[in-house]
């Protein structure tokens, strides 16, 4: 029976991806074409869109979208990330029960040190030259989430990255010095309870029906949107460590700097 | 408006910073962290049960200062309360009672982490019990996806990261029909909180294509949620995922995280689509015959396993199989056995998986059947332990386990249709009786002496066993004795749902 079923496998799985897609097309056909009352009802929409820059005062009507209209789904999918690198840190950190010598060796410097990129002279000059403006460019896309597209999330993206390509054009060593352990933990910490905590208290003040005291600002200046800005800053924040984290648990097995290999060596 | 209204909110807020909280401290200022936290949340939900059982009213909570259909919102009724205190006192049961085995299935450097995921998987299972939005639902259906591969993984052996890896992979799958769902219904209704959605979807019923589209939607939602929730032809990751996990994790995810989606699942039947459209559809058809197979594939899998806990994995199977019939049944009656089902199963089936790796424990560290022989005399506390959750599982009078049985045979009575009824007492009777054969069978073989007298291996169990497990015992009972009662409570809670 299993034999007969390994045989026909591929088989079924094609069979029933074309189903899935059949069906999905005849769905789509059967919807009334575009802007024709299709979705139904648009209250909802119409509201995001006339009355979004006043009531949210971001004139990015999608910033204001997720982190004013729909915050408390932003406030999980803030914590999506910070979950992911929980699990990476279980699975790849190195510990006592997964230390084990072929691992050990796989890497250390060593290892690394075969395929060294820091030692490439064009690599390290492209760094020189792309990394000020990389993390300019981040930090513009995160400062700028209220009034144009852009934001926590792909700012810090942006940010990530450019650690990431500060690592491989420096070295670890190099990013070491500033980004330990340590400082992921304090950055993650204090911002992604300073989104919990300045949400909590807009849902509590907003369903209450307190006032909340946060000034808008002038649409259009930099500072405004209420606490869009400082929400996006800490997302941004959280992003950038995480991707780094992620690229150096990927790589090495640990974040920032790693003491029981400085023990053995 | 009363400050009780208020803490809802704080639990899933609190819980999420609790989480962020953990990964800060140290492994056992975590554990006890965790542990009052936990006890304090059971504290906020019984005062939320007391409040709206003495209104009477349900109540909604706008997440900020947008109303419905803008804004976000919670909901908080007598059905959401109770199912989330007992998610919170399975939750609390599973961490204290499997410590042990946690600290050394894990290394001790990261114990922090996976507080920190229990604290997270609470933040979710509370937003998906309370949520009152589809596209909420979702974002926290994400968090309790990667929660769970996360408690999956802790043990770090190959049997766990493979089971994980293929738990990911459907519970991925499943996430992404659930959204294609969603966003079906989104395109046709524009709305995503559920009582504007299920307004709309009852007027746009009457067109008979919005209708196809509408059961496409239904369609897919409900494959992915059962393919999360183990429903029977998708049951197949069961066995491996409980089987491998440290207790604590195999009490979690069999107990709370598969109940989650199955209460989302209802919850989006009941207040998006509408029971009056499903009706249009053939859907209850469907979760009808489904889970009926799955009561019976189920257990009779769980006779030909060798392995103690992949029997009582499978027999999660058959019993998920139990809630979904339920809902298939519809009704009023069908729908209140299948929600004290889900509770139920989820008090009976933590106390199993938490019991299981101390009778192996004295067999040697092994699970097949022939080394647990007498494994019950070695350590009467936890074979006694056992037994109350066998017999609950067997449906023997006293235990929760009859109570749901005796529900759904009397909601199988009231439908209209012979065949449905006959189809479901049969279901009932071979399912109760397979039960009964595999897990009477298990009993006899933990209590027959193995022939090596005089070596009695006696283990000393901790308070923070006995504590949980007696706390799971008295709920058991409670259930069990005093259903007439949860009974009420929970059709007030679906009449005002």
């Amino acid at each position: 029976m299993k034999k007969v079923f390994d045989r026909f496998y591929n088989l079924i799985a094609v069979i029933c991806c074309l189903l899935l897609i059949g069906v999905l097309l005849y769905a789509v056909s059967l919807l009334p074409s575009y802007g024709e009352e299709n979705p139904r009802s648009v209250e909802v929409v119409e509201r995001y869109v006339e009355h979004g820059l006043e009531e949210t005062g971001a004139t990015n009507i999608v910033a204001g979208m997720i982190l004013d209209y729909r915050a408390f789904d932003t406030l999980g999918e803030s914590h999506v990330l910070f979950t992911a690198l929980i699990c990476v840190i279980i699975l790849l950190g190195k510990d006592k029960k997964n230390m084990r010598r072929e691992y050990d060796s796989y890497y250390t410097v060593e290892a690394e040190s075969y395929h060294l990129l820091q030692t490439d002279t064009i690599v390290r000059l492209v760094g020189y030259v792309l990394l000020p403006g990389l993390f300019l460019f981040g930090i513009y896309i995160l400062l700028n989430g209220q009034l144009s597209p852009g934001g926590g999330f792909s700012g810090g993206a942006i940010m990530g990255a450019a650690l990431i390509i500060f690592a491989v054009a420096f070295g670890f060593e190099t990013v070491d010095r500033v980004f330990t352990e340590k400082l992921l933990k304090t950055v993650t910490f204090v911002a992604l309870s300073f989104y919990s905590f300045a949400k909590g208290y807009v849902f509590f003040t907003g369903a209450n029906g307190i006032d909340n005291h946060i000034p808008k600002g002038v649409p259009g200046a930099i500072l405004s949107g209420g606490l869009i800005l400082p929400l996006d800053i800490a997302v941004g924040f959280v992003v950038a460590c995480t991707m780094f984290g992620f690229y150096s648990l990927f790589r090495r097995g640990s974040i920032g700097h790693d003491i029981t290999f400085m023990d053995q060596q | 408006m009363d400050f009780i209204r208020n803490f809802p909110l704080f639990t899933i807020v609190l819980s999420l910073f609790s989480g962020v909280l953990c990964y800060m401290l140290k492994p056992k200022a975590a554990r006890i962290y965790t542990l009052f936290y936990e006890g304090f949340l059971i504290v906020l939900i019984g005062c939320v049960l007391f409040y709206v059982i003495e209104t009477g009213q349900p109540f909604t909570y706008v997440m900020g200062e947008f109303p419905a259909p803008w804004g976000n919102e919670i909901r908080a009724g007598i059905l959401e309360a109770m199912i989330a205190l007992t998610f919170l006192v399975v939750e609390i049961s599973s961490i204290s009672a499997g410590y042990r085995f946690l600290k050394t299935d894990m290394d001790e450097s990261k114990l922090n982490l996976y507080f920190t995921l229990v604290n997270l998987m609470t933040a979710a299972l509370m937003a998906l019990v309370w949520t009152n939005d589809l596209f909420t639902g979702y974002v926290f259906l994400e968090i309790l996806t990667l929660t769970s591969c996360g408690v999956l993984i802790v043990r770090e052996i190959g049997r766990t990261t493979l089971a994980a890896v293929r738990y990911m992979i459907l519970n991925l799958l499943g996430s992404g029909l659930f959204l294609l769902g969603v966003v079906l219904l989104y395109n046709i209704t524009g709305h995503l909180l559920m009582v504007p959605m299920k307004e709309t979807i009852a007027e746009l019923a009457s067109d008979p294509a919005a209708l196809q589209v509408i059961g496409v939607a239904v369609g897919i939602l409900t494959i992915g949620l059962s393919i999360k929730s183990g429903l029977f032809p998708f049951h197949f990751w069961m066995p491996d995922t409980y089987g491998w996990a440290t207790p604590t994790s195999a009490a979690l995810l069999s107990s709370l995280v598969s109940k989650a989606y199955i209460f989302l699942l209802f919850k989006t039947y009941y207040r998006a689509i509408g029971i009056q459209v499903l009706e249009k559809l053939p859907i209850h058809n469907v979760l009808l015959v489904l889970g009926v197979l799955g009561m019976v594939v189920g257990s009779m899998q769980a006779i030909h396993t060798n392995n103690l806990n992949h029997m009582v994995a499978y027999s999660s199977a058959a019993q998920i199989g139990y809630i979904y019939m339920g809902i298939g049944l519809g009704g009023m009656a069908g729908y209140t056995a299948a929600m004290f089902h889900v509770m139920a199963h989820a008090i009976t089936k933590s106390q199993l998986f938490l019991t299981t790796p101390r009778l192996a424990e004295v067999a040697g560290g092994n699970l097949r059947f022939q080394d647990l022989q007498g494994s019950g005399l070695k350590t009467r506390v936890a074979g006694a332990y056992f037994t109350i959750g066998a017999l609950s599982m067997i449906g023997i009078p006293i235990f929760a386990g009859f109570s749901s049985k005796l529900q759904f045979a009397l909601a199988a009575v009231s439908q209209s249709s012979d065949k449905k009824i006959i189809l479901v007492m049969l279901a009932l009777a071979v399912s109760s009786m397979l039960n009964a054969l595999y897990f009477v069978m298990t009993i006899i073989r933990i209590y027959t002496p193995d022939g090596r007298t005089g070596r009695d291996v006696m283990v000393h169990h901790h308070a923070n066993y006995h504590l949980p497990m007696l706390v799971l015992t008295l709920a058991n009972l409670l259930l069990g004795l005093k259903s007439d009662l949860i009974i009420d409570l929970i059709r007030r809670g679906l009449e005002m749902f």
